[in-house]
């Protein structure tokens, strides 16, 4: 131990449960395998700040000790005699230790002097003891397995007699070195290697593009005086702006798509171009001819923005952070999630006030017990991560989560997908000027705010460009705080309200080279100053400062004349604030360290010189055929099962464990009812408390319709997230003249890598062409319902190799979507409300069961994918509207996974009422579906709803044909389903909600130790 | 005359930071002399400046709530006050540490939820200790201005991390009188944060304004450290005694409960709240301030299809009703009656 170094030791009293210890011992006996024996946890925190021996002790007691609790021990490890083996987590150098710099501020506070808060002072630890003597491969395990992640901590293990201690040191020497990277006389072979080596993730086409340009210029940059060869910095920057990630070269591709079935050809001119951007160009033109003018901001900036009244906006952006929740679940959740904060923040001039977070996140089984390939984490240690990421990320930021959904798949247990949203309300005007609108003039000042600069997150960019194998970077690896991040939220509400600050952009991928690379388009250059950044720790090399992707930073455009202002309201709420530089109209990008050049690009090489990728896609539907099932099933074990199924069962444990209310305006949260666990199919948010006009949000994802064919799954995946708005009370947009009902859609796909390799990717053809299918049918989606896109997200490199197996994700595509609710009181709930109501299905079953989660139990897929008929969906859709305006719907639940029946047992679970239906009733009209079919298929455009019997002339008047009759709520908590007078089904729903309440999801999650930061 | 708001002059130098207070200043004219950053307006956005509605004679109840570093249900703690004709202030607590804002220019003193601090060495700790031992440029802690504060007969209340900050300070229960740490909130029994509705049955030997005339309310707790631990059968016993465990967790016929998820956290007394001896100072683990209407309770669709009647009102609503009408119900006696303290500061 250092002699300047002390040790605080906190355990608890004896007597007090150690409930921790507990949790790791058992999670070792059911995980690991391995008998622990009693497990005492303890906390170290490491103090490196000269104190006094009075002064340490007077601090452990009153600051860090909670005296009804634990017991103090000063410079020992002090432990029971009873323990044989001890493990040590520490962090590694230069990871986020927000409790160590909690310890420091409560210091500070203590010895009421000023810390000097550029150095860490204190560290933070955790100590454990166990009772057994383990093996040291045992201990390792376990601490990497449970206890943290090596990516992110060291450990020590070993006997109790000997306790090795380890402080992070972070950082060396600075090293303010740029390097040049000659380029011209590389070869093909080592212009790609050199991409590979370095991570630029560009391929041979761009390095060539790069070298030639240097080339070019050669004269202009002798001339400057600069280095004939591209600096590290510049290549770097390059390489950022030229990432997928950031430049989506896929999406804008030119793609020959040829037909093997039908031998049809056509190219698609850029995915994003066709499908996206023109088709919400054609829906905002029918919008604002029928006097809807709501559409402010799509495709451009941060977040979209549509207008909810004269006075506000309403901002909202989902994406992913699919590569890093593969490395460290925890981590990558949660900078997820408060990067995606970030998003809405920082659009237009920036302070937006975050409403609410939603997230969907895919994950391969977590009870998989075959072998894991090298690096490749358990998918229960990658839920239960990304779960408690989302838990910290939402629930310390003070935005409630409000709704979500967890998909499982085998084909995401290389790569997890973890789809993180906010939404957000921004005033239309901050001071005086347009809120969603970015500024900037050569001189204004770029100033760097919040968080400062490490080592973390180098390379995020390109690195989830690239497919993730066994040797992937730690460096890739950040984690948020998002403590940090809260203080800089509330900073930048107030600064923007008082108009100091002209506009703000974030910090995420690729750091300061994206977002001032991207800012100082809107002047025409900038000039940076990089020794002025503040960094966490020494040692750092230009080129890293710039593309570190440090978390909770924002990047801030400010008139010189507010500057002292400015700073001065940062100092007041203790938001760290650093002029760096300044932007120009010179049309240049100048990176510069104590005034040496680091970059010089030209803007429009940067942002315009990528080569256009061409892609080849070749579609060809896959066989398929509808199997043959038993003729008698009994019918109440499959609905029991399929309740009781890892992709219907309820999410119970993990959803109560985020905050879906707090800010106290969440009016429908995913779990409603008397017995708080009848599952909502759209959250709904109101935007404050003196109005009733609120906010619902709903998310359609179906993979699995994919292996059928990617437009349905598309298509129905749109369709379900509309449905889901409309089944709580949401109305389709421009339905009238004026109507000011906005919605604002976002769609994110997350596809495996599509680009043909005759050796590396033999069917990318087929991956690309379904992607392209999946891009038509939102553009059909998209006109049939006059419902716009306001923003998206491509992750295009979704496999995990390793030992020399790949694991692709299937081809997915979220739409997150949001709609304006009137009356946030008029929405309605899925749950039966009272006995006697009358219970219908509106919209039409078709013989669908193809992908349903019914074949899924019987291990078949089937081939009759759902489709979606737009023309028929949106004409009920509008009939339910003007239901609603009349009040004659009194429960609406959505029909999705596990069809009719799971949807009527779903509505019982709010409070224990029961129904009898009767299939004959109206069910069937024609008399031609069978009875699997009439109960499971998950065709689309449908609900269940209940009618009050007063209501029942008014209510099939108005549906006509639409509404078919089933049958009656009860007050006896039995579900009977009969055709034909023979019972199909007979459960009393109290059993089958066990059924559903116990399912995996909730025994696995939530009771064991998660992977802690 | 119509006349736009005077809104500072954007390129006049930067104001000296202490005389901001944060919330927007009006001169006699109503002309707003610097905007309002966080205000009685939780969450609205507006474009139009906040307007204050400040008559002199009936001057409402202030209510001071504190935000900042991580404090986050400051906005609807504040619409919670204004919807009991309270006014509510919203500050960044470096405005009061600093000594810019005074909190005896208020009311009520509030402590709402969040994460303090990040609540990394244990919830509400850090803020605890830097209301002990951070002296402002008079040498004074803001514990010694909270004692002086309550030993006015005014109110202190803390939600959630705010509890666990007059807990961890030693303000809740303070039996000693020392404001020395008595009992602790920790980890929930169950390991975990939660979010769930839970119901609560006020002790009727408390003798807080707060709970006036309240039996039973339905709350939603969200915590992930609320187990109320007391130190010893001593001070559980005193706690019992004089009725401090204001609040209790019940199951559904309304009777106080061990089993979870009932009592969501497994806390000693299934205490869900306390107060200090005078009753003037009240923290509670759960969130009134999230039940204001109706529409926050997740049964609220099928009561209303039961009795189309029903109040709009949330149970929340009457705890800040309770203490906003006390507070002016005893403002002609603290005229006439000054300070009348049974603390020693």
């Amino acid at each position: 131990m250092d002699s300047t170094q002390r040790t605080i030791q906190l355990l608890l009293k004896p007597g007090q449960h150690d409930g921790e210890g507990q949790r790791v011992a058992e999670a070792a006996s059911r995980h690991l395998g391995l008998t622990t024996g009693r497990v005492q946890s303890t906390a170290l925190y490491t103090v490196r700040y000269p104190v006094t021996d009075t002064q340490l002790r007077d601090f452990a007691t009153h600051c860090l000790q909670d005296p009804v609790l634990h017991d103090v021990a000063l410079d020992e490890f002090r432990h029971d005699s009873l323990y044989k083996s001890y493990i040590l987590v520490a962090k590694l150098p230069g990871v986020t230790d927000d409790e160590g710099i909690s310890a420091q501020n409560a210091l500070g506070d203590f010895l009421n002097e000023p810390l000097d808060t550029h150095t860490q002072h204190i560290f933070s630890k955790r100590l454990y003891f166990l009772e057994h003597e383990l093996p040291e491969s045992s201990l390792r395990q376990l601490a990497q397995d449970l206890l943290g992640n090596k990516m992110i901590n060291r450990f020590e293990t070993g006997p109790i007699a000997q306790i090795r201690d380890y402080t992070p040191r972070p950082g060396g020497g600075a090293e303010s070195i740029t390097d040049l990277v000659p380029l011209v006389s590389l070869s093909d072979e080592e212009l790609v290697k050199l991409s590979k080596d370095n991570l630029y993730a560009l391929n041979l086409e761009e390095m060539r593009a790069v070298r030639d340009h240097y080339t070019s210029i050669r004269a202009e940059r002798e001339a400057d005086g600069l280095p004939l060869d591209p600096t590290d910095c510049e290549l770097e920057i390059i390489a950022q702006t030229w990432s997928e990630h950031c430049k989506h070269k896929e999406f804008s591709a030119l793609i020959k798509y040829k037909d093997a079935d039908t031998g049809e050809e056509f190219e698609v001119d850029s995915l994003f171009k066709t499908y996206i951007k023109d088709a919400t160009s054609e829906v905002d033109r029918q919008l604002r001819a029928n006097g809807n003018d709501w559409l402010i901001k799509v495709f451009s900036d941060n977040a979209g923005a549509v207008r909810i009244n004269p006075e506000s906006l309403f901002v909202w952006k989902v994406e992913t952070h699919n590569s890093p929740s593969a490395i460290d679940p925890y981590g990558g959740a949660i900078t997820g999630i408060l990067g995606n904060n970030r998003d809405p923040l920082a659009t237009g001039i920036g302070g937006a006030r975050l409403l609410f977070n939603t997230n969907v996140l895919c994950f391969g089984n977590p009870e998989f017990n075959g072998t894991l390939l090298s690096n490749q984490l358990h998918p229960r240690r990658i839920f239960e991560g990304v779960r408690k990421g989302i838990e910290d990320g939402g629930n310390k930021s003070g935005v409630p989560t409000v709704n979500g959904a967890i998909v499982f798949d085998d084909r995401y247990a290389g790569k997890p997908l973890v789809y993180c949203g906010t939404g957000a309300v921004m005033p239309m005007q901050l001071a005086g000027l347009d809120s969603w609108e970015k500024k900037i003039d050569a001189q204004d000042r770029i100033i760097m705010a919040g968080g400062r600069v490490g080592k973390d997150g180098i390379h995020g960019a390109t690195f989830s460009s690239i497919e993730l194998d066994e040797t992937s970077p730690a460096t890739a690896v950040q984690i948020g705080s998002p403590i940090t991040q809260k203080l800089a939220m509330d900073f930048l509400i107030l600064a923007t309200r008082r108009g100091l600050i002209k506009c703000s952009t974030d910090n995420g991928a690729g750091g300061l080279s994206s977002s001032i690379g991207e800012l100082a388009t809107i002047s025409g250059g900038a000039v940076v100053e990089l020794e002025k950044v503040p960094l966490k720790y020494p040692g750092l090399r230009p080129w890293e400062i710039f593309v570190s992707e440090s978390q909770e930073r924002f990047s801030l455009a400010v008139e010189p004349a507010k500057l002292d202002e400015l700073l001065a309201l940062g100092r007041e709420m203790e938001v760290e604030l650093t002029d760096i530089g300044y932007f120009t109209a010179d049309g240049t990008l100048d990176v510069r360290f104590d005034g040496a050049p680091v970059a010089r690009l030209n803007m429009e090489f940067l942002h315009n010189g990528v080569p256009r990728k061409v892609l080849e896609a070749e579609w060809q539907k896959p066989p398929a055929q509808e199997p043959t099932l038993s003729a008698d099933l009994d019918y109440t074990d499959v609905l029991s099962r399929l309740l009781g199924s890892l992709n219907i069962c309820s999410r119970e444990s993990v959803i109560r464990q985020y905050d879906h209310e707090v800010k106290g305006r969440t009016i429908i949260k995913p779990l409603m009812g008397a017995t708080g666990q009848a599952p909502q199919d759209a959250a709904v948010v109101r935007f404050n408390f003196e109005s009733w006009e609120g906010v619902a949000v709903s998310n359609g994802i179906l993979p699995r319709f994919g292996d059928l064919d990617a437009y349905h799954m598309s298509a129905g995946a749109f369709d379900e997230a509309v449905r889901q708005i409309v089944a709580v009370g949401g109305k389709l947009p421009n339905l009238s003249y004026g109507d000011g009902n906005f919605w604002s859609v976002n769609d994110n796909f997350c596809v495996p890598d599509s680009v043909y390799d005759a050796v590396s990717n033999p069917d990318g053809k087929l991956k690309l062409a379904k992607l392209v299918r999946m891009c038509q049918a939102l553009r059909d989606a998209t006109a049939a319902y006059c419902i716009p896109l306001t923003s998206g997200k491509d992750s295009m490199k979704n496999d995990f190799k390793a030992d020399g197996v790949k694991i692709s994700v299937p081809p997915t595509v979220l739409y997150s979507m949001t709609a304006k609710i009137e009356d946030v009181r008029r929405t309605i709930t899925s749950d039966f409300k009272q006995e006697g109501d009358l219970i219908y299905l509106l919209g039409e079953t078709y013989d669908e069961l193809g992908g349903s989660e019914f074949y899924q139990l019987f291990g078949e897929l089937g081939a009759n994918v759902p489709k979606v008929r737009f023309a028929e969906a949106k004409a009920l859709y509008t009939l339910m509207g003007e239901a609603n305006d009349q009040g004659l719907i009194q429960s609406c639940h959505d029909l999705s996974d596990g069809g009719l029946a799971v949807a009527l047992a779903e509505a019982t679970f709010g409070y224990g009422f029961g129904a009898d239906v009767d299939l004959d009733a109206g069910a069937n009209p024609t008399g031609a579906l069978s009875t699997p079919a009439l109960l499971f298929s998950e065709s689309h455009s449908r609900f269940v709803v209940t009618v009050a019997p007063e209501d029942e002339d008014a209510f099939e008047q108005h549906f006509g044909g639409r509404a078919y009759y089933l049958g009656v709520v009860t007050n006896d908590g039995q579900l009977r389903v009969q055709q034909q007078e023979q019972v199909l089904i007979s459960a009393s729903t109290a059993a089958l909600r066990h059924a559903w309440t116990n399912g995996p999801v909730n025994r696995i999650i939530g009771f064991g130790q998660h992977a802690e930061a | 005359m119509e006349e736009k708001p005077n809104l500072p002059d954007l390129n006049t130098p930067p104001r000296p930071q202490h005389e901001d207070p944060g919330y927007e200043v009006v001169d006699r004219e109503g002309n707003i002399k610097l905007p309002g950053y966080k205000s009685v307006d939780g969450g609205h956005e507006s474009t139009e400046p906040l307007q204050s509605s400040a008559s002199e004679q009936t001057k409402p109840v202030q209510a001071l709530i504190l935000t900042g570093f991580g404090i986050n249900c400051e906005e609807e703690f504040a619409a919670a006050y204004r919807l009991a004709g309270a006014e509510a202030t919203i500050v960044h607590l470096n405005q009061v540490l600093h000594g810019h804002v005074s909190i005896h220019d208020f009311d009520i003193l509030n402590f709402p939820g969040g994460f303090s601090f990040g609540d990394d060495l244990g919830s509400g700790v850090v803020l605890a200790n830097k209301l002990r031992y951070r002296k402002n440029a008079a040498g004074r802690t803001l514990l010694d201005d909270i004692k002086e504060f309550v030993a006015h007969g005014k109110f202190v209340m803390g939600i959630c991390n705010g509890f666990q900050v007059l807990v961890k300070l030693g303000l809740l229960p303070d039996l000693s009188g020392t404001v020395t740490p008595e009992v602790t909130l920790t980890h929930n029994a169950s390991g975990r944060y939660e979010d769930r509705w839970v119901r609560l049955k006020v002790n009727p030997e408390s003798n807080s304004p707060f709970l006036k005339g309240i039996d039973t309310l339905e709350v939603p707790v969200r915590h992930g450290e609320g187990r109320l631990i007391i130190k010893g059968e001593e001070i559980l016993a005193e706690i019992e005694n004089r009725g401090l465990n204001c609040l209790a967790y019940t199951d559904f016929d309304g009777s106080p409960t061990d089993v979870y998820p009932h009592n969501p956290n497994g806390a000693d007394l299934n205490c869900a709240g306390l107060t200090d001896t005078t009753g003037q100072v009240f923290g509670l683990m759960p969130h009134p301030e999230a039940f204001l209407s109706l529409y926050n309770h997740p049964d609220w669709a099928r009561r209303k299809r039961q009795n189309p009647n029903l109040s709009e009102e949330g149970d929340g609503l009457k705890l800040f009703r309770n203490i906003v009408e006390h507070v002016q119900s005893q403002r002609p006696a603290a005229v006439a009656q000054p300070a009348t303290s049974q603390f020693s500061s």
